[in-house]
């Protein structure tokens, strides 16, 4: 009889924990919210090549960004696919354009490797994400016409997305290429 | 090279700054921004129906054996010889957004060769298919695959009649950042719709023009003093399996 | 002596029934691994390409789907048109019903390029689409036919369930116009674009369903040593024969009007003529196995009283079900798009060309997969709920010895 109460008494206790264990989450979280406007601030994710504006750092502030990012991606997603709107404040190719990361060689990192900037917090927290099944994970047009100018114009200093709008950014290539 | 802010490849952009000239003939040759002044579409704005885009091919300019305006697509896109990371795919399984295809009149032994891709019908039989609405048209009739909601049923594909459409069996890397493409998902020719939206030129057409016959018209439809207009008006032009009524944005002279 | 109709779950303990769970459970395990591979690679392992867009997963998920709607008829015949001796068979006809659109929905869905994305298959829809408005009906089918076995077995609610059973017999037609006309929809294809594939679907499916239905029945009585009457079995080899005839009338119909038609000779030359192996399948295996042979046995005045000669002439209707949708499905995209007349077409991407189409280990794994799930429901669902009339000799079913209810 013993037996059979200790058992029942171990599924009381499993139960429980169960039961508290969301709760404790909740918890956390409010705490967490409370003492620290962005979440992850415990990660250590690379400082972007530039910032879009002074005041917000980012598109719109960290704090939001962090938390709804993808709300903004996918509004833009919607947006661009069906109606043709391709304004690029909030475009995923300008994210990785500011966002890319290089490794020691100077290459970009993908998005396999933890270092990648969407990789740092999608790998903490198990988010699987899959943009990147199908859009490119580096900045493809930078990185092109850095080559591009290296061989046109080897004394360019810049890297040629900084502080620029990807089209600008070619005019202005164009254009030097022409005067040469 | 205002038509465009996407870069070339370097070879490309190689060739134009040797031959000169050239540069302003990619521009002129199509005719479009001659006789309607480059007007872009403002970045935040949708697109409307106003404007149909479509294409008009002169098979009787297209060379026989000539693929230009396949390797400006694959290059632009990102597909074919262009991407290598899809190379477990089988030919029967690999992407083709456009084809070169060979017809002889079995009749008369004429034989006549053109282009063939998305026709983009005014009645896309893919976008009444698809159960998700990942296949749909845009309102200035560019007929795209929406892949962030395909589930790759490949029924859109069962009902092409044009064999337009591509599954893609298999994972793939380095896509150009302006044409998403990935396994599961089905894709075909977006009349290179990020060129058009920054009021470009599709890559098949700019390159038939710069390099070989100069066989492809691009422009919109509903603008009667546009190229491709009036040409038709004057020359005609079939749509390929007109007898299914699915008025194609893309049409063909000499067939 | 007039005997009591009773339902009892099977007992369940014989070496034979773990046996069988145990099969059917590999066969489902193989299925998921087939699945992971298939997903994780890509369909390039497959024999499915952008010639040959549907393969062999889609065979049998249609014939699954197909064979579900048809499988509900015991029940309907009892149900909506009153027949007392199929009464006893409504519930494992019901059961048969859910755990076959299960297992064709499972194939279909797991084949998709993206079968993690089956929640936006659900929360968008394109009502233009068939095959969005077949989600709905798949999914309000399985709802119906549910709440249909649920009013059969619950004393209380038993006077409603005629009219559940009412509901689920229009659903499961109109279910199998809408499966008919994914094919009947398409216009490019010369083989397909004909309205006839509705009603032909619907005919299939009561020949599918009820040759699956008897295989099973005679399965399950003789395995639990139930008796099973020669009253029930000869009603439904009789049915079983003129269904045979219908599906055999509406592919001669479908085949006569095509010919008729200059645009698509060219077709029913390639699918009658020299197909290769989809003529053979045709003829051979579709007409004279799968139709003529069984059609000739279930009538036979000897022969058709063998039990063995019945179950034979079941599972011959099920090979040419399968040849037919494999000579309809594969068939007609292997022969080339029409797209211009006239013409002989050449290019990179096969043009005018016959496709080849050579399905992989991993698709055939994975449909079987879908048959093995529907047969494991269907075992676990009789082992705990009381699907099976304990017997069904000819005393229990004649409607003679038994009054209604």
């Amino acid at each position: 009889m013993s037996q059979t109460k200790l058992l029942w008494r171990l599924f009381a206790l499993m139960i429980g924990t169960l039961l508290l264990l969301p709760v404790a989450a909740t918890a956390d979280d409010d705490d967490e919210d409370e003492k620290d406007p962005l979440p992850f601030s415990d990660l250590v994710v690379t400082e972007p090549a530039q910032r879009f504006s002074e005041e917000t750092g980012c598109v719109a502030p960290e704090s939001e960004m962090r938390r709804n990012h993808m709300k903004y991606i996918l509004h833009q997603r919607d947006e661009t696919m069906h109606e043709g709107i391709r304004t690029r404040q909030y475009s995923l190719e300008e994210c990785i354009n500011c966002h890319a990361v290089k490794d020691e060689q100077g290459e970009y990192v993908r998005v396999e490797d933890e270092r990648h900037f969407c990789a740092t917090c999608h790998t903490y927290a198990s988010v699987k994400i899959d943009c990147f099944q199908c859009h490119s994970d580096v900045p493809v047009r930078a990185s092109k016409l850095r080559k591009l100018q290296s061989g046109l114009a080897p004394h360019h200093p810049t890297e040629p997305f900084a502080g620029k709008l990807a089209s600008e950014t070619l005019q202005l290539l164009t254009n030097e290429d022409q005067a040469q | 090279m205002s038509d465009t802010s996407k870069p070339m490849d370097p070879s490309r952009r190689q060739f134009i700054s040797k031959t000169g000239a050239a540069t302003g003939a990619a521009m002129i040759a199509p005719g479009v921004f001659l006789t309607t002044p480059a007007q872009a579409k403002p970045a935040d704005q949708p697109v409307s129906n106003d404007k149909r885009w479509g294409i008009l091919v002169d098979t009787n300019k297209c060379g026989n054996g000539c693929n230009a305006c396949i390797t400006a697509c694959e290059e632009e896109n990102g597909w074919g010889s262009a991407n290598p990371s899809e190379d477990h795919s089988s030919p029967e399984q690999k992407a083709q957004w456009i084809r070169k295809v060979t017809i002889r009149d079995k009749a008369t032994q004429h034989v006549t060769t053109l282009p063939l891709m998305c026709q983009h019908c005014e009645n896309p039989p893919c976008v009444d298919v698809c159960p998700t609405g990942a296949s749909f048209k845009r309102e200035d009739g560019i007929v795209l695959v929406d892949k962030h909601i395909c589930i790759g049923c490949r029924y859109c594909m069962m009902a092409c009649p044009y064999k337009a459409r591509s599954f893609v069996h298999e994972d793939l890397k380095d896509q150009k950042p302006w044409a998403p493409r990935g396994k599961g998902t089905v894709e075909s020719c977006t009349m290179c719709v990020h060129r058009v939206d920054e009021d470009g030129t599709p890559a098949c057409v700019e390159a038939c023009n710069a390099t070989a016959g100069g066989a492809l018209r691009f422009g919109d439809l509903y603008d009667e003093n546009s190229e491709i207009s009036r040409e038709l008006k004057q020359y005609g032009g079939k749509e390929i399996r007109a007898d299914l009524n699915l008025n194609t944005g893309v049409r063909y002279r000499g067939i | 002596m007039k005997q009591v109709l009773k339902y009892r779950e099977i007992e369940g303990k014989s070496t034979g029934f773990w046996i069988l769970l145990g099969g059917l459970g590999a066969l489902i395990a193989l299925a998921l691994g087939a699945v992971l591979y298939m997903e994780h690679e890509g369909h390039y392992v497959t024999g499915m390409s952008n010639q040959i867009v549907w393969g062999m997963p889609h065979v049998f998920a249609i014939f699954l789907i197909v064979t579900a709607s048809g499988i509900l008829n015991p029940a309907s015949i009892g149900t909506v048109f009153g027949k007392t001796l199929y009464k006893p068979l409504g519930r494992l006809s019901a059961l048969l019903a859910i755990a076959m659109l299960i297992g064709g929905l499972m194939v279909l869905v797991l084949d998709l390029g993206h079968p993690d994305r089956l929640i936006v298959a659900m929360t968008y829809y394109n009502f233009k689409s068939i095959f969005a408005w077949n989600i709905i009906l798949y999914n309000g089918f399985l709802a119906v036919v549910a709440i249909y076995i649920w009013l059969m077995m619950e004393r209380k609610m038993n006077k409603y369930y005629p009219a559940a059973g009412f509901i689920a017999f229009i659903w499961r037609l109109i279910l199998t116009t809408g499966t008919g006309s994914i094919f009947g929809f398409l216009v490019a294809r010369q083989a397909y674009d004909a309205a006839l594939l509705a009603p032909m679907f619907v005919i299939m499916s009561f020949a599918y369903g009820l040759a699956v239905f008897i295989l099973v029945l005679m399965a399950a009585y003789a395995w639990t040593k139930r008796p099973l009457g020669d009253a029930v079995l000869f009603r439904l080899k009789n049915l079983l024969g003129v269904f045979i005839a219908s599906v055999l009338y509406f592919v001669a119909v479908y085949h006569l009007t095509n010919l008729y038609a200059a645009e698509n000779s060219g077709v029913e030359h390639f699918i009658l003529m020299d197909g290769g192996i989809y003529t053979k399948l045709f003829w051979i295996v579709q007409i004279l196995l799968g139709s003529l042979l069984p059609l000739a046995m279930v009538y036979h005045p000897t022969i058709g009283k063998s039990r063995p000669a019945i179950a034979t002439a079941a599972a011959l209707v099920i090979i040419g079900g399968f040849a037919q949708l494999y000579v309809l499905l594969i068939g007609g995209q292997a022969y080339p798009l029409e797209m211009f007349p006239g013409y002989e077409v050449t290019s990179s991407f096969f043009d005018g060309q016959v496709n080849s189409y050579s399905p992989s280990i991993w698709e055939i794994t994975l449909g079987v997969g879908g048959i093995a799930t529907s047969l494991l429901m269907v075992t676990i669902a009789v082992r705990v709920l009381k699907f099976l009339p304990v017997s069904l000799e000819d005393a229990v079913v004649d409607p003679h010895a038994a009054k209604a209810d």
